[in-house]
């Protein structure tokens, strides 16, 4: 497998209709739950599973922004690029958060998440929902929704693209000896 | 010194007596023998041949430091490097401590010069007791004990009164009082020269009025004494104006410069001498007078080469290493600059500022006249018959890197770290001995 | 000839503990925060965005990130200042670092210790970030030859308070957006002022049209006179009343009791006659235009109390914003590779 679309258009808004559907039927419905998407592309996938929700369960779930740069441990650091954003996270105290983020891969982003949250307020429950899960975990950390799950070797490079932030729509493998090195982009470690 | 030297096959320039012409010199008994010409006889060989044989420079003004701040400079250490800048002769300032404004101390200096000093040194005594400026002291004693001139120097005479006294009683002796020209109250706290590097670091800085208004006083309080003032490193192109008037109205008044303010601008202070972007606030670059505008150094570069300044004289201002690793407000002003006068005014030559003939005029008998040298050292500053054999040979187109921690000089504070410098002291001769010798002429 | 922003082709030659360039990906790869002077467009806007950031941190229930947790902050202090240093002190606590305050004249400066070795020692002592503050210009260039962690200056003598030059541009920039083409009238003792001369360089690099106004006793050399790639353009005047028309941002400087007696000017009076930042000469200046001063005000001399504390004034907000942009400066400085050069050396030691 050297370049392989694993995702496409329409796979994708199936997984987020079937993410959508499990979310609310494993919190018994789609009160008090509140969405965080992790910048960057995690953010349009909440948004379109909250808009999925609001249209089968009219219920308008509340979506924030979450940016994890301050709680980054070392090991997922590099070079000198250090654009971090603002985060917009509602009240969180006493809800059900749903962490939603493109791609989980070592867990540490997500644990770092974890530490923002509840620096943010004490929720209730934090799930987590991510359109591809490709293995490789270093943390004891597992996804509660998840769009695709894709084995994949660590030298892999899984490629998510999202209408809202690129303009085109894909889930895309390259394998190693393709995989293109040093695009500030592309977040290899997750 | 019975030893008889033959310095074979070089280029010599003798300008106090206009020669200039291949030939040899010979030395006996400390004394030269003949410039030009052939020469005879047996006598230890020294192959000049590529280089330029000259008088010994003659430096009106170094800080040998010693008495009292020995851990900055003394008479050996200062000799030594006096030596291997080319030196023979060099003026000792008396802002030593206790400073030179008594018999005994000038007396102290010459006893410790003749012990350990590579050349010779001639005293120059304060004006004032204690260089404190308000008070003579005693000029005669100190003519008499041997000094050249006067100077409070360090410190400007700031008492017009006073410097008017000291002008009208030095006259006596026939000794010129050597002034620091400075207005203190112009140049209170300044560390560097005002103009837009020192708005750029956000130093205090003097301008350039400071030095112009001093001279103009000096100058006017000689032509009313009809005495003679010498004007110590000076630097800026308004205060050079203002002798060439004075000298054109017949005032006595001589000056001299020194190779820095010949040669670097104050943008050394703010980025060094490499230049670049990055602030260095390069401490050794920190001097006084200051480091001027590209105007004021290529004013003292004319003047050099017309006349108007007589004369190029080191300023060597030795300082321990830690009083100028510091910031640069609390860092000591001064350069240590015996070791690289002669390469650094070079620059003027290889960029066709001004003769090499010239330079070597400047650096010999410019200095001899300026303070009338030769009434207490007949001959000093040329090569003429019986003159005291103060030689000093040069490559003018070897290239050298200053690395200050081989000076001899204990000061190794000077802005020149790294540079290339073109034109190189290979051997220098003291009263006919051989006091520095680069690579190996002397063939035993 | 010297250039205001060093030519790419040149970060080569410069010596690694001072080397600053910034490509324009918004990378940060400087060491040190000396000065404004050579900083880019780009290196300013991500101050600017990363403080966006910090700011919102300082609005949460719990204001605190683990962002700089490992780090140790020494607060270097040679004059006394309770806004810098506290706000500096905050900054680096609510980034988790560990924060230490050194003030100068209690400690063993006092005994004759050296800048050199001072801040040698506290790098021994573990310090990756100084913050310094000298009453010497120059001092943390000085400080910033001598040791591996990084320097931020807080204000050297006459010289530059870059991190006071980047909370001033926030503030205008949280009002005006873009601070292009917006005429900023900084008013008052120019000549002793770091504050004034390192918001001349961050406001010229973005293109905003400076002018400077005091009395030609309080003004440096050189300046207003053209010198380009030397010294920043300004304007230059002299009349208060003329600067101050349509201007976007009045700031006012401290006026200090000793310049006042020392020959500068004749006396207080005579100077807030001709200098004070008062409602009648705000007048002049554009409808919202942006009171500010670095403070402390002298409430009366250079301002008067009705526009110090009136609408227009954001003297409050710049304190404010002195935290989250000390929080960026910290985080940028503290983040980049060089850290983990560090954290090598340090396991080398």
């Amino acid at each position: 497998m050297r370049d392989a679309t694993v995702m496409s258009p329409a796979d994708i808004r199936r997984a987020i209709t079937r993410i959508a559907h499990e979310i609310v039927e494993h919190n018994r419905g789609a009160e008090g739950l509140v969405f965080v998407g992790m910048l960057t592309r995690g953010v349009p996938l909440a948004c379109r599973i909250a808009r999925a929700i609001a249209e089968f369960e009219g219920e308008q779930v509340p979506v924030g922004t979450l940016d994890v740069g301050l709680y980054r441990d070392d090991l997922t650091e590099r070079g000198p690029t250090v654009n971090i954003q603002p985060s917009d996270v509602p009240d969180v105290a006493g809800k059900r958060v749903v962490l939603v983020d493109d791609v989980l891969y070592t867990g540490r982003t997500v644990r770092a998440a974890l530490d923002a949250l509840i620096d943010y307020g004490r929720p209730e429950r934090i799930q987590l929902a991510v359109l591809v899960d490709r293995g490789h975990r270093e943390l004891p950390i597992r996804a509660d929704f998840v769009g695709k799950n894709i084995p994949t070797s660590r030298a892999d490079d899984v490629q998510v693209r999202l209408e809202e932030t690129d303009g085109e729509e894909y889930v895309r493998v390259t394998a190693a000896e393709e995989a293109v090195a040093g695009s500030p982009e592309r977040e290899v470690l997750r | 010194m019975s030893e008889r030297i033959i310095i074979r096959g070089g280029r010599i320039i003798d300008p106090a007596n206009g020669v200039d012409v291949v030939g040899n010199v010979v030395i006996e008994d400390g004394r030269v023998v003949s410039a030009g010409g052939s020469a005879t006889g047996a006598g230890r060989e020294i192959d000049a041949r590529g280089l330029i044989v000259a008088p010994g420079f003659v430096d009106l003004h170094a800080h040998l430091r010693d008495p009292g701040l020995e851990y900055k400079e003394d008479i050996e250490s200062g000799t030594r490097a006096a030596a291997r800048g080319g030196f023979t002769t060099v003026c000792a300032m008396p802002n030593t401590e206790p400073p030179m404004d008594n018999r005994s101390i000038v007396e102290y200096v010459l006893r410790e010069a003749a012990a350990r000093a590579s050349v010779r040194v001639l005293p120059i005594g304060a004006v004032s007791k204690g260089r404190a400026g308000k008070e003579l002291a005693e000029l005669g004693d100190l003519a008499a004990a041997g000094c050249v001139g006067f100077s409070d120097d360090g410190a400007p005479v700031a008492e017009t009164t006073l410097m008017r006294r000291a002008l009208e009683y030095a006259s006596i002796f026939g000794l010129p009082v050597i002034d620091h020209c400075e207005d203190k109250s112009l140049a209170q706290d300044a560390v560097m020269h005002e103009g837009w590097v020192s708005t750029r670091l956000g130093l205090r800085a003097a301008p350039a009025a400071a030095e112009i208004a001093a001279v103009a006083r000096d100058v006017a309080l000689a032509e009313a004494a009809g005495a003679h003032v010498h004007i110590a490193h000076v630097s800026t192109r308004g205060a050079i104006d203002e002798i060439r008037r004075a000298r054109a109205r017949g005032v006595r008044v001589t000056a001299e410069v020194t190779p820095h303010h010949l040669t670097l601008t104050d943008e050394v202070v703010a980025f060094g001498c490499a230049g670049g972007d990055e602030l260095l606030y390069d401490t050794n670059a920190k001097v006084n007078p200051p480091l001027r505008s590209q105007d004021d150094v290529d004013a003292c570069v004319e003047a050099l080469a017309d006349g108007t300044v007589d004369c190029i004289a080191t300023d060597h201002a030795p300082h321990a290493v830690i009083e100028k690793l510091c910031e640069f407000d609390e860092a000591a002003f001064g350069i240590s600059g015996l070791e690289t006068a002669f390469g650094l005014c070079m620059r003027l030559v290889h960029q066709n500022k001004i003769s090499l003939e010239t330079l070597i005029e400047r650096m010999t008998i410019g200095p001899v006249r300026a303070l009338g040298l030769d009434r207490q050292v007949p001959g000093i500053g040329t090569l003429a018959p019986g003159a005291p054999a103060d030689i000093v040979l040069l490559d003018p187109a070897a290239e050298w890197v200053v690395e200050p921690e081989r000076f001899a000089s204990k000061g190794k504070n000077t802005p020149l770290a790294g540079v290339t410098l073109k034109g190189r002291v290979v051997a220098t001769i003291a009263a006919g001995r051989i006091v520095h010798d680069e690579t190996g002429v002397a063939v035993a | 000839m010297t250039t205001m922003r060093p030519p790419e082709a040149r970060a080569a030659d410069i010596p690694a503990p001072l080397a600053a360039p910034a490509a324009a990906d918004g990378a940060w790869r400087r060491r040190h925060l000396l000065d404004l002077d050579d900083f880019t467009v780009d290196e300013l806007d991500l101050v600017m965005r990363t403080a966006d950031t910090m700011k919102e941190v300082l609005q949460r229930e719990v204001p605190r990130v683990p962002a700089l947790r490992g780090t140790t902050i020494v607060t270097l202090f040679y004059e006394n200042s309770t806004r810098t240093r506290s706000s500096f002190e905050l900054a680096g606590k609510v980034l988790g670092a560990d924060v230490i305050n050194v003030a100068a004249a209690s400690s063993s400066v006092t005994k004759g210790e050296s800048l050199v070795d001072t801040v040698k020692t506290l790098q021994a002592v573990g310090a990756d970030v100084l913050v310094m503050r000298h009453s010497r210009s120059g001092a943390p260039y000085l400080a910033a030859r001598t040791v591996e962690c990084s320097v931020v200056n807080a204000g050297d003598g006459l010289h530059a308070h870059p991190t006071q030059g980047l909370l001033d541009l926030y503030t205008m920039r949280a009002s005006l957006g873009d601070v292009r083409g917006k005429r900023v009238v900084i008013v008052g003792d120019i000549l002793h002022s770091r504050v004034a001369r390192s918001n001349l360089w961050s406001l010229t690099t973005l293109g905003a049209e400076v002018v400077l106004c005091a009395p030609p006793t309080l003004l440096p050399a050189g300046l207003g006179r053209g010198l380009e790639g030397k010294l920043p353009p300004v304007r230059v005047e002299t009349d208060l009343d003329r600067a101050v028309e349509g201007a976007d941002v009045v700031m006012a400087l401290r006026m200090q009791l000793e310049r006042m007696h020392g020959g500068f000017v004749p006396g207080a009076r005579e100077y807030s006659r001709l200098y004070q930042v008062n409602a009648a000469r705000l007048a002049r200046a554009k409808p919202n235009a942006l009171v500010m001063h670095p403070g402390p005000m002298n409430e009366g001399v250079e301002i008067s109390h009705e526009v110090a504390h009136g609408l227009q004034s954001h003297v409050e907000e710049q304190v404010q914003n002195g935290v989250a942009v000390r929080m960026a400066v910290l985080w940028l400085i503290t983040r980049n590779s060089t850290r983990q050069a560090r954290a090598a050396t340090k396991g080398a030691l």
